[in-house]
C-alpha cells in the first residue's frame, strides 16, 4: 500500500489499480475468487434497483399482477403475495431500499466515526478517554436494541431507519481508526514529517489518515453487511419504513403472519436474496481483508 | 482470593459508566425526539387540557433535566419507578419476562457451542479436505443468515411441514402454567416438583428457538475454534503428546482442544451482545413471552420508563456477563491471575 499520500489523478489512479489487480489475483488465487463472487452478487443486485424493469415485468404494488397467495409458477417464478403482488417484482424493487438504506448508513456511521477515531487517537489526554468510554459502552451494547429504540422514538421513514442503523456502526470505526492512529502516530515517518515542521492538521489529513484508509475500506464492506441485516431486523418487527415501498424484511413479517397455511414462497424468497446481499458484501470484505490486511480479521 | 475480590470490585465499579451512559442516551432520545406517551395513552383528539393535566401528573412539563436527576435519584435506591402506561412498578413485567429470556438465551448459548465446537474440531482435524471446506462454508453462510428468516424457515420446515415442534409460545395451552410455575424458570419449577410431563413439554418448546439461535451462533465458533485448534496442533506439546504415544482422540481433545478453547471463552463474552439481539428477534418470531417482547410492546405505547428499565436491566446483563466470562478465564488458564 502506498504509505505517502500523493496527489491523486483518476488517469494514474485507474492504471495502479488495475495493476494492483492483476499482481493481487496472481498472489491470492482463492481470496480473489472470493472476492470477485461478492463483486458478482453485489454488481447483480444494483443492477435490480437500478433497471428493475428489465428483471420482472410487474409491478410491486400492482394487486392483480395474479391469484391470491400462488404457489411459484411459470407466470410467477416466486409465487404471489396475500394481496395478490408478484413476490419477484417485491424482491427486485425492495432490493433498492435495503441496499440504500444498508449502505447510506454505513458511510454516515464512517463519516462521523472516522474523523472521532483520528482525532481521539492523535489528541490523547482526557478526550481520548471520555470519547473511547462512551464509545465502548455503546459498542459493548447490543447494537440491534439501540437500533430499535432509536427507530422507534424517529418514527417509520427511510432517512430515520439509516439513522437508527448507522448509530450501531459509530464505535466500530471509531475504535478500529483510534487503534490504528495510535500505532501509526509513532511510525518513523510521522516523526519525520513532525521534524520538518509540518502542521498537526497536515499530519493527520495527509501522513495519518491515507495509512488508516485500507483498514476502513474493508471494515466498511463487513459493516454494510451487517447493517443489511439490521435494516431487515427493523422492518421485520414493523419499526422500518412506512408501507407502499417494497422491503425484504416487511414483506418477511407479512409472510410469518400465513406461514401456518404453509405458503412457503412468502417468506423463502425475502430471506434468501437479505442472505445473498449480506453474503456479497462479507466475502468482498473478507477478500479485501485478506489481501490488504491479512492480520486484520485474526484480532 | 484477595485478588480476585478486589478484581471483582474494580470489574463491577467499571460497569457504572457504561449502564450510565446507555441510560442517558436512551433518557434524552426517548425525550427530544417526536411522539410521547400521553398522546399514545388518549389518542391523537384528546382535548388540550387533558392532555395538560395527564403530563403533570406525570411530571413531563419539567425540564428534561429536573426529570433526569430524579430518575437517577430513584435508580440510585434500585427503584426502576412505575409504568406510565399501567399502574405496576417497572420492574414488576420485567421480573415476569426475564427468566424466559435468560432460559432462551442460556439454551442458545449452549446449543451454538455444541454445534460450533465439534464442527471446528472436526474442520482442523480433516484441514483443506472436502469436510473441511464443507464447515467453513457452513460457517460463512450461516453468519449472513438474519435470526429471524432461521427461525421462521425452521417453523415452516418442523413446525408446520413436518410437525415436530411447536412454533410459538413456551408451554402447551393445556398445560396449567400457574400449577408449577414459581421462579419463572419453568424447567427449574417443572423439576423440583418432579412434573415430568410439564418438563418435557417446556423442553418440546424450547427446540426451535433455542436451535434458531444457536445455528446463526455457531458459525463464528466454528472459525474460531477451527484457527485455534490449527494453532494448537502444532505446538510442541502437541507432538510430544503424540511421540508419547498418546491415542489420537486424546491428543486432540485433552491437550489440544482444552487449550484452543481459552480464546473461544473470551469470543463467548462478545458474543453475548449478538446472542440478547438475536433472542429479540427469536422472541419476535416464536410469540415467546420474554424481555425483548415487552421492549417491543413498551416502545409502541412510549412507555419511557419501562423502556428505560429494560435497557438497564440488558446492559446490566451484559455486563455480568463479561465479568463471569473474565473469571471463567481464568479457571480454564492457570496463568491467568488476578
Amino acid at each position: 500500500m502506498a504509505v505517502q499520500a500523493a496527489r491523486f489523478s483518476p488517469a494514474a489512479g485507474i492504471a495502479s489499480l488495475f495493476r494492483w489487480f492483476t499482481r493481487t489475483r496472481r498472489k491470492y488465487r482463492t481470496e480473489w475468487w472470493i472476492m470477485l463472487a461478492g463483486v458478482v452478487i453485489i454488481s447483480t443486485i444494483v443492477a435490480m434497483t437500478l433497471f428493475p424493469h428489465v428483471f420482472t415485468r410487474y409491478s410491486p404494488t400492482d394487486q392483480a399482477a395474479g391469484g391470491q397467495m400462488t404457489a411459484p409458477s411459470r407466470t410467477h417464478i416466486m409465487g404471489t403475495d396475500n394481496l395478490s403482488r408478484d413476490v419477484w417484482a417485491r424482491m427486485v424493487y425492495g432490493a433498492k431500499t435495503i441496499l440504500g438504506v444498508a449502505i447510506a448508513a454505513a458511510l454516515l456511521s464512517a463519516i462521523i466515526g472516522i474523523p472521532l477515531g483520528l482525532l481521539s487517537g492523535f489528541v490523547g489526554g482526557a478526550f481520548d478517554r471520555i470519547l473511547s468510554l462512551v464509545m465502548d459502552s455503546v459498542y459493548s451494547f447490543p447494537g440491534l436494541i439501540l437500533a430499535i429504540a432509536f427507530a422507534a422514538m424517529l418514527g417509520p421513514g427511510v432517512i430515520n431507519i439509516t439513522l437508527a442503523v448507522a448509530v450501531v456502526y459509530i464505535p466500530t470505526h471509531f475504535r478500529l481508526v483510534r487503534g490504528q492512529t495510535l500505532s501509526i502516530k509513532e511510525e518513523v515517518y510521522v516523526e519525520a514529517a513532525r521534524a520538518i515542521g509540518a502542521r498537526r492538521g497536515t499530519i493527520l489529513s495527509r501522513y495519518i489518515f491515507p495509512n488508516v484508509i485500507a483498514t476502513v475500506v474493508v471494515i466498511l464492506s463487513l459493516n454494510i453487511a451487517d447493517a443489511i441485516m439490521t435494516e431487515a431486523a427493523l422492518s421485520y418487527i414493523g419499526l422500518g419504513l412506512p408501507a407502499g415501498i417494497p422491503d425484504w424484511g416487511m414483506d418477511l413479517s407479512m409472510g410469518k403472519k400465513f406461514l401456518p397455511s404453509g405458503t412457503w414462497w412468502m417468506i423463502t424468497f425475502p430471506g434468501v436474496m437479505i442472505v445473498l446481499l449480506a453474503l456479497g458484501f462479507t466475502m468482498l470484505g473478507e477478500g479485501l481483508a485478506e489481501i490488504l490486511n491479512p492480520r486484520l480479521l485474526e484480532r | 482470593m484477595r485478588h480476585l475480590l478486589s478484581y471483582v470490585i474494580t470489574r463491577v465499579l467499571l460497569a457504572i459508566p457504561m449502564i450510565f451512559i446507555m441510560l442517558t442516551l436512551v433518557f434524552v432520545v426517548l425525550r427530544v425526539m417526536p411522539g410521547d406517551p400521553v398522546s399514545a395513552m388518549l389518542g391523537g383528539h384528546a382535548p388540550e387540557k387533558v392532555i395538560q393535566q395527564k403530563k403533570l401528573e406525570l411530571g413531563l412539563n419539567k425540564p428534561i433535566a429536573a426529570q433526569y436527576m430524579e430518575y437517577l435519584g430513584k435508580l440510585a435506591r434500585l427503584d426502576l419507578g412505575d409504568s406510565m402506561i399501567f399502574k405496576q412498578k417497572v420492574s414488576q413485567p420485567i421480573l415476569e419476562k426475564l427468566p424466559a429470556t435468560l432460559e432462551l438465551t442460556l439454551f442458545g448459548m449452549l446449543m451454538s457451542l455444541g454445534l460450533g465446537i465439534p464442527l471446528g474440531v472436526f474442520a482442523a482435524r480433516r484441514r483443506r479436505s472436502g469436510g473441511d471446506f464443507a464447515a467453513r462454508l457452513y460457517a460463512n453462510i450461516v453468519y449472513c443468515i438474519p435470526v429471524f428468516w432461521m427461525g421462521l424457515m425452521l417453523q415452516l420446515i418442523f413446525g408446520v411441514w413436518l410437525g415436530w415442534f411447536p412454533i410459538a409460545g413456551r408451554t402447551s395451552a393445556r398445560l396449567e402454567v400457574s400449577s408449577f410455575s414459581k421462579t419463572g424458570f419453568y424447567i427449574i419449577d417443572t423439576l423440583r416438583l418432579g412434573n415430568l410431563a410439564a418438563f418435557g413439554d417446556v423442553m418440546w418448546h424450547l427446540v426451535l428457538p433455542s436451535l434458531t439461535l444457536g445455528v446463526v451462533l455457531s458459525g463464528i465458533f466454528v472459525r474460531l475454534t477451527r484457527a485455534n485448534m490449527l494453532d494448537v496442533l502444532k505446538s510442541d506439546y502437541i507432538l510430544a503428546a503424540r511421540a508419547r504415544g498418546i491415542p489420537e482422540r486424546k491428543v486432540v481433545y485433552n491437550h489440544g482442544l482444552r487449550n484452543a478453547l481459552i480464546p473461544i471463552v473470551t469470543m463467548l463474552g462478545l458474543q453475548f451482545s449478538l446472542l440478547l439481539a438475536g433472542a429479540i428477534l427469536t422472541e419476535s418470531t416464536f410469540s415467546w413471552p420474554g424481555m425483548g417482547r415487552l421492549l417491543l410492546e413498551r416502545i409502541y405505547l412510549r412507555d419511557y420508563p419501562t423502556i428505560q428499565g429494560v435497557i438497564v436491566v440488558y446492559a446490566l446483563f451484559v455486563s455480568a456477563v463479561s465479568l463471569f466470562v473474565d473469571l471463567l478465564y481464568a479457571a480454564i488458564d492457570p496463568r491467568v491471575k488476578y
